[in-house]
């Protein structure tokens, strides 16, 4: 099933985030915003947030820089950077 | 990576599933199904968290392993990895991650958290950054020599505390290559360079390690196998100082729980293989001799043949062989006596199967034949029919996942690791051939009238003493991987069989038996120790035998020499535990059969049975079985 992922939306990449954070901490009942902060979902430690970008980066096919990782503010700016990558790649 | 595993159709789905079903043992047997497919790190990570919640050690009885890590990098994103390689296995791990960088203090101090633990598995995961940050690249191969010198012999005083004052099995990950390349090509000709120096130190490691029984956890090995990019991530280390990168922690807790499985007893111990498009192209039945694509001439046939050249390599490594196929038997046995080009010989074959029955019902009749387990069978086939079949049927049998073409094959077997050994005995390299004696005797036995004519055609003499350092590697293996004839089924590591070796409190026997097709080796030993109260009463602690004897009255001549040991220890009566297990209902007999009476209370374990011989009445048994002093 090939996908355009240069055309996802940020609905698409904000859910597909909200399934790799769920499977993390297997809790299905954990939502993602674009305003969510880590320190707003319980169990979000740092072990978890790497194995998160992680996750992100091998669902996606891109790769954050290490500066990026360190300064995203909320769930949004992981969603708008992965969208910026899609696009250019 | 772990492309022997079946994929599963909804991961997330059925682990899920299996969270609601009830709180039983159930619940881990469907977590370690769903454990032995393949599955991404996400996924493993998934599986850990639902192992994590149910409690699996109390609603299976399965004792936890209690394994250390103790690293100069972060590691925590190994443990899942780690855990459900264990599951795969059927083992639960009960882990501790030693402070950041202290691993000496951790082992040196016996007040630290890793003394309190008591681990039974310390792994050393160590970076190569310590020992190689002092030696400039101006160094001289001494200079180089010196400095790599000095860092093993610390390694080696923190292994031997470990080994003796924890009692743990020591493993040592060697140590990944994330030097990038300082002169190109010209590196490996420059003693200092910085890659260079760690190639030396992992030679040097492995030797040391050799020689101070310490098992390797060879990640250099596998990264040199999958890319450097596939273990190392830069941006992970820079993060979170994880040297292992999280995406290879799933490979990494297989390679470690390899070991501890194997160091148990737990590896594979046959191939079983199937015949047509498997050990050769083409349907022998339908294709004739002529007509199978095997050998020199064809890419596809040398696939075929490359297979069945590693089976050999296997074979001679102490792997028993074994063929399990649909097909007439004389004309599946012809390609091995006609085909010129047919690598495999008849006689590797310990278990020859070609006939047209349902293949899991052929692969329970090998097991039995060997006398060995079905989970320690391997079963290749190219046939994905028959493997889905075989697993749903027999999942303790394990079945690689193969691709479509031939050529890959070989990899996928050895990636599987099945047979993965952590230690090569004399008796390992003559396995195979006590089991072609086997096959002697079992003829033999056809012949004779009766058993008694049978074994006394035998010509059977037995030698026996204490465990001399020499037999330790052997003993330790015989005590891990004997699950039939043994009595209590307690483990133990090299360290403690070597203590009991020494021990004032214990008396140890091994009995090697021969015959008059060849020397089976050292088949017996038994664990006896004084009891403290009561200096007349020795407890038989541990008593293992080989399969490859039962039936031959060793197990009588063995009691009539540990009887003669117990007398000249002034010990007045013997007594013994049968522990029973759902592998050793062989024995459950074996104390009445040789004398003993059962004790007035039983072992604290359920179906366990305790028993007593007074010494003074025992009368030695006849047997067949010759001694001689070795």
């Amino acid at each position: 099933m090939l996908v355009d992922r240069s055309r996802l939306s940020e609905e698409d990449i904000l859910a597909a985030l909200t399934r790799v954070l769920r499977d993390l901490l297997l809790d299905d009942s954990i939502v993602l915003t674009m305003t969510t902060r880590r320190d707003e979902v319980r169990d979000w430690d740092s072990l978890v947030y790497i194995s998160f970008i992680v996750g992100v980066e091998s669902e996606f096919g891109v790769k954050f820089g290490v500066a990026e990782v360190e300064s995203f503010e909320n769930v949004g700016a992981i969603v708008r950077r992965t969208k910026a990558l899609l696009a250019s790649s | 990576m772990m492309d022997w595993l079946p994929p599963h159709a909804d991961f997330r789905g059925a682990v899920r599933a299996a969270l609601e079903t009830p709180t039983d043992g159930s619940q881990l047997n469907r977590l370690a199904a769903l454990a032995n497919h393949r599955l991404s790190f996400l996924e493993v990570i998934q599986l850990d968290r639902a192992l994590s919640r149910i409690d699996a050690a109390q609603s299976t009885g399965i004792a936890p392993i209690r394994v250390a890590l103790l690293s100069s990098a972060t590691v925590d994103q190994l443990i899942p990895g780690i855990r459900v390689a264990g599951l795969r296995r059927r083992m639960l791990f009960d882990t501790h991650i030693g402070p950041y960088g202290q691993y000496r203090q951790e082992v040196l101090d016996s007040e630290s958290g890793l003394h309190r633990f008591r681990p039974q598995v310390v792994l050393f995961a160590l970076t190569a950054r310590e020992a190689t940050s002092g030696i400039p690249v101006t160094a001289s191969a001494s200079e180089v020599d010196a400095a790599i010198h000095h860092a093993i012999c610390e390694l080696r005083v923190l292994w031997q505390r470990a080994r003796e004052q924890l009692r743990a099995v020591v493993i040592q990950q060697s140590f990944l290559n994330v030097a990038e390349t300082l002169f190109g090509n010209f590196d490996r000709l420059v003693p200092g360079a910085p890659s260079a120096v760690i190639d030396r130190l992992n030679m040097r490691l492995a030797e040391a390690a050799a020689e101070d029984g310490v098992l390797l956890l060879d990640v250099a090995r596998a990264a040199a196998r999958d890319g450097i990019d596939a273990w190392f991530d830069a941006p992970r280390w820079l993060q979170g100082k994880m040297e292992i990168a999280p995406a290879a922690a799933p490979t990494y807790g297989e390679l470690l729980a390899r070991i501890i499985a194997a160091q148990r007893g737990l590896s594979k111990k046959c191939l079983v293989l199937d015949l047509d498009n498997t050990l050769w192209g083409g349907v022998i039945g339908d294709d004739g001799l002529e007509g199978i694509v095997l050998g020199e001439g064809s890419a596809a046939g040398e696939a075929h043949l490359a297979l069945q050249r590693y089976a050999k390599q296997l074979h001679r490594r102490g792997v028993i062989l074994a063929v399990c196929s649909k097909n007439e038997r004389a004309i599946a046995e012809s390609v091995f006596r006609d085909h010129p080009e047919m690598h495999l010989e008849r006689s590797d074959i310990a278990a020859f199967v070609a006939n047209w029955n349902d293949k899991a019902a052929n692969l329970q009749h090998i097991a039995e034949q060997l006398n060995i387990g079905l989970d320690s069978l391997v079963f290749v086939d190219d046939n994905p029919a028959e493997r889905a079949r075989i697993r749903e049927s027999l999942p303790s049998v394990a079945v690689p996942e193969l691709p479509n073409d031939p050529a890959q094959w070989v990899r996928s077997l050895a990636d599987a690791g099945y047979f993965e050994a952590t230690s090569f005995t004399d008796e390992d390299r003559i396995r195979n051939a006590q089991y072609a004696a086997n096959a002697s005797r079992d003829s033999l036995l056809e012949l004779s009238q009766s058993v008694d004519e049978f074994l006394s055609g035998l010509e059977m003499s037995v030698t026996h003493g204490p465990f001399r350092p020499v037999d330790l590697a052997r003993v330790t293996q015989l005590i891990n991987k004997t699950n039939q004839f043994n009595t209590t089924t307690r483990r133990y590591t090299a360290p403690e069989v070597s203590a009991f070796a020494s021990s004032e409190q214990c008396l140890t026997l091994q009995f090697r038996l021969a015959d008059r097709f060849g020397d089976n080796g050292l088949v017996s030993a038994m664990v006896l120790r004084i009891d403290e109260q009561d200096r007349s009463t020795v407890d038989i602690d541990t008593w293992v035998m080989s399969c490859r004897v039962f039936g031959r009255q060793l197990e009588e001549e063995a009691m009539n020499i540990a009887v003669e040991a117990s007398r000249d220890l002034g010990a007045r009566q013997l007594r013994a535990d049968f522990l029973p297990t759902p592998k050793n209902a062989v024995v459950s007999k074996l104390y009445p059969s040789l004398g003993f009476n059962r004790a007035p209370c039983d072992p604290p374990v359920e179906g366990g049975s305790r028993w007593l011989l007074n010494l003074s009445d025992y009368v030695a048994r006849e047997t067949h079985i010759a001694r001689r002093s070795e």
